[in-house]
């Protein structure tokens, strides 16, 4: 049985101060190119890569944009 | 392993905090620790004048504002009129160090039975970047354009945690920072054990935060938080001064 883990961003709280992206281990996030409803550039995962579900983005965001869930895989 | 989500007391609106403010993660672990230990319903805090005058709106538990640097009177008479509620100050060095510190220094010395939590950012964010009692020696602000110089009659930085470290009524002093996750998770768990002192009955509890302040150090997010563990511990060590 292993776990994967579902980061959900709400893009229109984010204030584009990038900690999340810093302190991920997996450099898993990347700053958007669009601009959202404060008209900053906002939080997005990356296609491709793997969250491990540390937690690091919800701990040091500020915003209370990120959250994590972890569903089990059988 | 939970998921990691918004705590209930916190609620699900934007703060106006700038982008990078260390207020918004010291509302979430307050408001994370309140509902661990099923707070909510008997807590009361005791918002300051300062960029977090408006704490109210975000957290979903009782909240009054006090005059500035008056928190921890106003809680010293909500806790004697309720004992059975646990209390707590949300503040920042302008209003905790400077305009409160007789309030703050006699609650200490009598060592109400409070948890008070302190957010040193160096600076009054709020008005425009002066300096404040905390500002490191050197540090550019709005009133010390070249940088706090106390041989020019500005003074040293205030170390509060330590001061109040020394009087007899204060159960738990301690200096943390929000800089790093790591960092965040030490936190959390003092804030943690400053309100089981208090349902303890130990006495008066300090966490002192270094928090940063981006806009007013003219400093990336990021670039802010490898100041405080760069510049702002080498004045404001980290760690437990006193648990007793």
């Amino acid at each position: 049985m292993t776990s994967s883990f579902e980061v959900n961003i709400n893009k229109d709280k984010c204030k584009g101060c990038q900690l999340c992206i810093f302190f991920c281990p997996a450099k898993h996030l990347k700053l958007s190119s669009d601009l959202n409803k404060k008209g900053v550039k906002y939080v997005a995962k990356k296609e491709a890569s793997k969250c491990s579900g540390c937690g690091f983005c919800f701990l040091i965001c500020p915003d209370y944009c990120i959250e994590i869930y972890e569903s089990e895989n059988i | 392993m939970p998921n990691k989500t918004r705590p209930a007391s916190l609620k699900n609106i934007s703060t106006h905090y700038c982008s990078g403010c260390g207020h918004g993660i010291l509302h979430r672990l307050v408001a994370e620790v309140i509902d661990e230990m099923k707070l909510s319903e008997k807590t009361i805090g005791v918002a300051p004048v300062g960029c977090a005058v408006v704490a109210y709106d975000y957290w979903d538990f009782d909240v009054c504002e006090a005059a500035h640097g008056r928190a921890l009177a106003v809680a010293t008479g909500i806790k004697r009129c309720r004992p059975q509620n646990v209390v707590f100050t949300y503040q920042g060095d302008g209003d905790l160090v400077s305009i409160g510190l007789a309030e703050t220094f006699h609650t200490a010395n009598r060592g109400e039975n409070l948890t008070c939590i302190f957010i040193n950012n160096a600076c009054y964010g709020m008005t425009g970047g002066q300096m404040a009692p905390t500002t490191l020696v050197g540090q550019p602000t709005a009133t010390t354009p070249w940088g706090r110089n106390p041989k020019s009659g500005e003074g040293w930085p205030v170390k509060l945690s330590e001061i109040l470290a020394t009087l007899s009524g204060v159960a738990f002093a301690v200096r943390s920072t929000i800089s790093s996750p790591r960092e965040v998770i030490k936190t959390r768990e003092y804030i943690k054990k400053a309100f089981s002192n208090q349902i303890e009955n130990k006495g008066f509890s300090i966490i002192e935060v270094l928090s940063p302040c981006p806009t007013i150090w003219q400093k990336s997010p990021i670039n802010a938080m490898k100041w405080i563990d760069e510049e702002m511990v080498k004045t404001f060590p980290l760690g437990v001064i006193k648990d007793k």
